[in-house]
């Protein structure tokens, strides 16, 4: 990016120094009742969209939750950020309790955690100008910088790249990657501690993608804001986040050091999950070689409605055996793991950076095709 | 890519041999707001049995390229001037009724999102079964038959109970796969996908490109993919044609285009994608600047107000001539071939990592 950042220094006083945990999640539950019947309509299930999940986020960290859609982690954000109220478990932030927390109670904490949304279409009142959208939350929360609030705005428009100028125009006007800068100045407008950000750069083309993941990356930094970053791209959250979890059906599968997470999986899932990952070879060799192992997996994610017992993937498992049906696997730190890279598998894969030499396709269509060109 | 013979200029001459030739396509939309030019002198060839990836941002013209090729725009503000030939048969002039036997018949297309593609009031297997009779004159019975078969080639499980099941009650992997399954069923010598796993996660879209792969080998089908993910095109393609604000800028052979890239839009899309193995201490060096507007397209080189490199070709050839994309392994740009040469190694590729 060309522009510079003008950034404010970060602000110090109470904001914990950095490797304090800013956030802490256990046991966090979301239930969605399924109604069903007549005439009167009854509850008859639930979506377990997230079930019993256990996260830290630490002051001035960035923190990535990658899943396949369905698998909870647009729901864990919403929970976090209090949009939503959870089933079970418990939320502190800052050693607070915030898991039930009344709206009064929540007012302080309100604009120390912020969101920056997926699509910027719709997350922006079209009937708004920018500089109303950006001061809005400052409005909400009574707060009046020195220099004023529209002083304030034009600030935040240089810091995330736009031009002052454009203080008085529409969303309308803006193209996406402009619009969701928008979003995150208005993020950062109330000066916050954590922004739970739930694929903010998912809807945007590939050129303006890197200017807004180098944007956020940048506030990060330097502003010393810590992020919980959800998305469903692999190689983005490698790029943006320090720590990763990866989610599968409303629980967290594996999570530790973005390094161990990319380079050392032990989980068959995050395994899968990296292998299926198309990419671009720019070497001969790599490419000639195959270079990366090759794993298929069969079907889709099973309904969160009726997951599998015992462990949850181990229906699309290449390892599974009886115990997998019976025993939920916990999330431990595994032997030859690094500390803090803690894995949920009864069968776990060895702690190597080598690729396999043999595919695993467990798709029958593929297989059944496959076999038949060999011949 | 095919062998033409004439020199970059002139309107090239159809080859051919090609079984699907576009010649100097444009295709513009009148709107409340001016002429969109959303295709502007659009050239390429396709052989059967291979892959041609087209890549582009939205509003590239890339999609609007391939619904000109089965005629599923909107004739009443749409004009269309150029050639499309298919085995010989023009397209761009061809009536409705010749085309509707083409379509779903010789030439198929897979949409990116199946929930909406699909009819929500029909079974899958009747879906399915609908173009397989209206082309080849089967029987109800015959074509739903084929229906089964077909699913099951796709990889659904108990085919035959699930071609009674509506797409609601399809996960999203399945759908595509029913998609598939209805783009292949009279067997078409042309198929067009249209980001077809853009909508799906990466597991399942893994288990799609593969099954397109393999049903390609056992179809011998020519397919034009769509796509906006570099990665998935290495993955699927054997011909790449990069586009931008309506236009060719670079097209090659997967290889070539992938590790020699001459275009600097080709280097700025390779260089923002963030990959599995790339340098993280270095942040992400994105194109500069949004992709321009088609009401309104930019003078010459329509990539020059967002290029890093325009100082290097020097004058003011980048803004005021547009760069002509030559036949065969090309990019569309002012640099000399020893520039692009060097400025790909020395610049381009270090930062890859």
């Amino acid at each position: 990016m060309t522009e510079d950042l003008v950034l404010p220094a970060p602000r110090a006083a109470g904001a914990g120094s950095p490797g304090d945990p800013l956030l802490e999640v256990s046991g966090l539950t979301k239930h969605f009742p399924v109604k069903g019947g007549f005439p009167v309509r009854r509850t008859v299930g639930a979506v377990q969209a997230v079930d019993g999940i256990d996260l830290t986020v630490n002051v001035a960290e960035s923190f990535g939750l990658v899943g396949e859609s369905g698998c909870g982690k647009s729901t864990t954000g919403r929970l976090i950020t209090r949009l939503m109220e959870p089933t079970a478990g418990t939320i502190s932030y800052r050693g607070q309790d915030i898991t039930h927390a009344t709206r009064k109670q929540l007012a302080p904490i309100r604009s120390e955690i912020q969101m920056i949304f997926q699509d910027p279409y719709s997350s922006l009142n079209p009937r708004q100008t920018v500089g109303k959208i950006i001061s809005g939350p400052m409005e909400i929360n009574g707060i009046e910088p020195t220099g004023g609030r529209e002083k304030r705005v034009r600030e935040l428009l240089e810091i995330v790249g736009l031009n002052p100028e454009h203080y008085n125009r529409f969303p309308h006007e803006f193209s996406g990657g402009q619009r969701q800068r928008i979003g995150v100045a208005r993020a950062l407008a109330l000066e916050p501690k954590l922004i739970v950000a739930d694929e903010p750069v998912s809807a945007l083309d590939v050129s303006i993608q890197a200017q807004v993941v180098n944007l956020l990356q940048k506030v990060q930094q330097e502003l010393g804001i810590a992020f919980l970053f959800i998305a469903h791209d692999l190689a983005v959250v490698r790029h943006f986040s320090q720590r990763v979890a990866v989610m599968y059906l409303g629980k967290i599968i594996e999570v530790g050091d973005r390094d161990s997470i990319y380079t050392r999986p032990r989980h068959p899932y995050t395994h899968a999950l990296l292998s299926a990952v198309p990419e671009v070879s720019l070497d001969e060799e790599q490419a000639a070689s195959g270079g990366r192992e090759r794993i298929r997996l069969a079907g889709d994610v099973p309904s969160p409605i009726s997951p599998p017992s015992g462990c949850r993937f181990r229906t699309r498992c290449w390892k599974a055996q009886d115990k997998c049906a019976t025993e939920e696997p916990p999330l431990i730190q595994l032997s030859g793991n690094l500390s803090g890279h803690l894995t949920a598998c009864h069968f776990p894969e060895d702690p190597t950076i080598e690729a396999r030499d043999e595919d695993i396709v467990l798709d029958p269509a593929l297989a059944a095709l496959e076999e038949g060109t060999d011949d | 890519m095919t062998t033409l013979t004439k020199e970059a200029g002139a309107p090239v001459p159809a080859d051919a041999d090609a079984f699907l030739s576009v010649r100097d396509l444009h295709v513009s939309f009148k709107t409340e707001d001016g002429i969109v030019k959303a295709v502007d002198g659009l050239s390429f060839d396709l052989e059967r049995g291979r892959t041609l990836g087209i890549v582009g941002e939205s509003g590239s013209g890339k999609s609007v390229t391939n619904l000109t090729i089965l005629g599923l725009h909107n004739p009443l503000f749409t004009t269309i001037e150029g050639e499309i030939l298919l085995e010989g048969q023009e397209l761009t002039t061809a009536k409705e009724s010749e085309l509707e036997k083409l379509r779903g018949n010789k030439a198929a297309m897979i949409f990116q999102d199946p929930l909406t593609a699909l009819s929500p009031y029909y079974t899958v297997g009747r879906q399915i079964a609908e173009p397989f009779m209206k082309h080849t004159g089967a029987s109800k019975k015959a074509a739903w038959e084929r229906a089964v078969e077909m699913l099951g080639k796709v990889g659904i499980p108990n085919p035959k109970e699930r071609a009674k099941d509506y797409p609601h009650q399809f996960s999203g992997g399945m759908r595509q796969r029913a998609m598939i399954a209805m783009a292949l069923v009279c067997d078409p010598d042309l198929l067009i996908a249209d980001e077809p796993t853009t909508a799906l996660d990466v597991t399942v879209q893994a288990q799609i490109l593969d099954l397109l792969k393999d049903l390609q080998q056992e179809f011998g089908s020519a397919i034009i993919f769509i796509t906006h993910d570099l990665g998935v095109i290495a993955d699927m393609a054997d011909d790449i044609m990069v586009m931008y604000a309506g236009g060719a800028v670079e097209r090659g052979t997967v290889s070539e285009v992938m590790r020699a890239p001459q275009h600097p839009y080709t280097w700025g899309l390779l260089n923002s994608m963030p990959r599995l193995d790339s340098d993280l201490s270095a942040p992400l060096t994105p194109i500069p600047g949004a992709p321009p507007s088609l009401l309104n397209p930019p003078t010459g080189c329509r990539f020059h107000p967002r290029c890093t490199f325009q100082d290097r070709v020097g004058g003011t050839l980048c803004v005021n001539e547009r760069p002509l994309l030559a036949p065969d392994r090309a990019s569309a740009c002012h640099l000399t071939a020893e520039q692009k040469r060097t400025i790909f190694i020395e610049e381009i590729k270090p930062r890859l990592g």
